[in-house]
């Protein structure tokens, strides 16, 4: 899967968890971004991210991440 | 089971008119999260927490400091985590020899609590953590970690018996059921300190309101259920008794055995069973009757409805039966069809989605934690049966269109004594305790009750009642006062309202006519004096063939005794001798 597509999913997750419609991510986005992202509201995402796609990530790999692009990147390895 | 997601949306949500309890919650990790969960399914419950979160750790210092924050909030429901995952580090930092008297530490720790703490106490106890340091070894090693949580565990259930204010969340119950690795997620817990998973944390908080809900008075009482599928496999009306799967033999039957083992426990915790089956009576009855097998009887059934009505009709006649609420009631049947008209007619029922395989009943129930309780004692189960035998003696009324046969079928007997030792306490009690059906509303002390029962001037009755539904022990007491050679004044007459409706009244009096006609007396005068409870028996006397006094009418009766002629009941008096 492309790594758009992969952003689009990851995008609609975001929005359900922190319950905005309104939030549009970019590859460079980060916390500091998008309202509602925060410690606790990370790994919520990342969980609901993992459900989606079936998928585990490490604590290392989750910890590691600077932006979206960079979790997108992962995921898609992952994926791959 | 709601996902954390719906919690979460459920804790944002305006709590409206629900009732308010006030918590605080304490743990050894990171607790927002489950801050959040225990909200939202509050307003589930339609129960609106006001929380106090305690800062990350702080449990023993909010503890032993009688000023902190966790004193000045004042919570009806103080929630501790400890975790089996910090006990763990500790563990591992101690020293060798202090390892094997970490469950003391933390037992004496608790006690602390219990003896500082107002309002209740919910402790999560220990889930096991398998450190694989001795393998199964451990077991012999008192310094091992499995050791010392078990001990732990153990330690935490005395601790809740000795002190009432402390209950038990039974963490490691539901770590069992669940799994450790769905209950701990490794990655969640390196991010954010967290050490319940997401997933987890719904079934923590269920537990928890569980709790919550069970000791503000919110629970089961009653288990309504299905009959072919349901408690044995097969249909009885087209397989008949003796071929319907249930027992040890080949097949299905063990699992619907061990089903009904389940229902027998909780019928004898004190939970009253009733079934609601598509069938003929007496085909529907026959199982019970004649098949061995059967581990479930007809006794254990308070009441039992089998006919070819809507069952949403059905479970509200049972309700009227029982008069307890939809909302302590559990419906168990295994077609789909079924539970969806009883879900979507009666609301507040909680209809069970049984699983397809009745091989799964037990673990998907066992999972839900229905019947929760704030107490239990071992007269739940008297209580039950006197429940039972109300509930027996109204859906038998119901056979009956004819008042008079129905009360001739109850097969009544009456104890009539006087005042003796035995039954002086309940004699005191009643009248302490009588407002409706109680004529004058004077009050006797035991002490007086004592005098009275012994004094030439009275003469005093005490009466039983029971029937073959069961016995309602004590429930009717006269004393009369011998005012003249020729009179009989009735000082006394108060009746508990439980056997309202029985003839009680007229086997009463026909009892006292007999007295005064045995002992000469002419007259007997009622007297009644109204209060703001006891208008039901206003027409007391009349109704029982008395004349009102023409000075006082109203207030004062009089019967003649030689006129009198025994009044209609079905009440057989057991002999004993009611004078001193």
């Amino acid at each position: 899967m492309q790594n758009e597509a992969l952003l689009e999913q990851v995008q609609e997750i975001f929005r359900d968890v922190l319950d905005d419609e309104e939030i549009v991510l970019q590859e460079t986005s980060t916390a500091e971004d998008v309202e509602g992202w925060d410690s606790l509201t990370h790994i919520q995402l990342i969980v609901a991210i993992e459900k989606h796609f079936k998928i585990k990530f490490t604590s290392k790999e989750i910890l590691s991440w600077k932006n979206v692009g960079e979790l997108v990147d992962c995921l898609a390895a992952k994926l791959a | 089971m709601r996902s954390f997601q719906e919690l979460k949306r459920l804790a944002k949500r305006a709590c409206g008119e629900y009732p308010q309890a006030r918590m605080a919650l304490l743990g050894d990790s990171a607790t927002q999260l489950l801050a959040t969960a225990l909200k939202g399914e509050g307003m589930a419950r339609g129960l609106a927490l006001d929380l106090f979160e305690a800062e990350y750790n702080q449990v023993e210092r909010q503890v032993l400091d009688p000023t902190s924050e966790l004193y000045g909030f004042d919570a009806d429901f103080t929630v501790i985590y400890q975790s089996s995952h910090k006990l763990l580090e500790k563990f591992s930092l101690a020293d060798a020899g202090t390892r094997a008297s970490l469950a003391e530490e933390r037992l004496d720790f608790v006690r602390t609590l219990c003896r500082s703490l107002k309002g209740r106490i919910i402790y999560y106890n220990y889930p096991e953590i398998g450190d694989g340091v001795f393998g199964s070894y451990q077991n012999k090693v008192e310094s091992s970690f499995i050791y010392q949580v078990r001990k732990l565990n153990l330690g935490l259930m005395d601790l809740s018996r000795e002190y009432p204010n402390l209950f038990i969340c039974d963490l490691s119950e539901l770590q069992a059921k669940l799994g450790r690795d769905f209950c701990f997620d490794s990655s969640v817990y390196v991010s954010t300190e967290m050490l319940l998973s997401l997933d987890a944390l719904p079934y923590v908080a269920s537990r928890t309101l569980d709790i919550v809900c069970a000791i503000r008075g919110s629970f089961k009482k009653c288990l309504i259920l299905d009959l072919d599928n349901t408690l044995w496999g097969g249909v009885v009306g087209d397989d008949g008794w003796e071929n319907i799967q249930v027992g040890h033999g080949l097949g299905i039957g063990k699992a619907f055995s061990e089903f009904q083992q389940w229902i027998k426990k909780l019928k004898e915790r004190g939970i009253i069973l009733c079934i609601c089956s598509k069938n003929d009576e007496d085909k529907a009855r026959e199982p019970f009757e004649k098949n061995p097998e059967m581990v479930l009887r007809l006794d254990d059934f308070a009441v039992f409805v089998a006919n070819w009505d809507n069952k949403a009709d059905n479970i509200r006649t049972i309700k009227e039966i029982l008069n307890i609420g939809y909302d302590s009631m559990v419906f168990l049947d295994d077609n789909p069809f079924e539970r969806n008209i009883v879900r979507e007619n009666i609301p507040d029922i909680c209809v069970p989605e049984l699983p397809e395989d009745p091989g799964d009943y037990l673990e998907y129930l066992y999972g839900l934690n229905l019947f929760e309780t704030a107490s239990y004692s071992s007269a739940d189960k008297d209580r039950t049966a006197q429940y039972q035998a109300e509930a027996r003696r109204v859906s038998s009324a119901r056979a009956f269109t004819d008042e008079k046969a129905f009360l001739k079928s109850l097969g009544m007997v009456s104890e009539v004594s006087g005042f003796n030792g035995f039954n002086i306490p309940r004699v005191a009690q009643l009248s302490q305790r009588s407002n409706q059906f109680n004529l004058r509303t004077v009050r006797y002390t035991e002490d007086q009750v004592r005098a009275l029962g012994a004094d030439s001037r009275h003469q005093c009755f005490a009466f039983t009642l029971a029937d073959r539904f069961g016995d309602n022990g004590l429930i009717c007491v006269v004393i009369l006062e011998k005012q003249d050679a020729g009179t009989l004044f009735i000082d006394t007459w108060l009746m508990s309202c439980r056997v309202l409706k029985r003839g009680m009244e007229n086997f009463t009096l026909n009892t006292l006519a007999g007295f005064a006609r045995e002992n000469g007396f002419k007259r007997i005068v009622g007297e009644y004096i109204p209060t703001a409870k006891n208008g039901m028996v206003a027409d007391h006397y009349l109704r029982l063939g008395f004349t009102p006094v023409p000075d006082a009418p109203g207030r004062l009766f009089v019967l003649d005794v030689d006129a009198f002629s025994p009044l209609d009941c079905y009440i057989e008096t057991k002999q004993t001798p009611y004078a001193e």
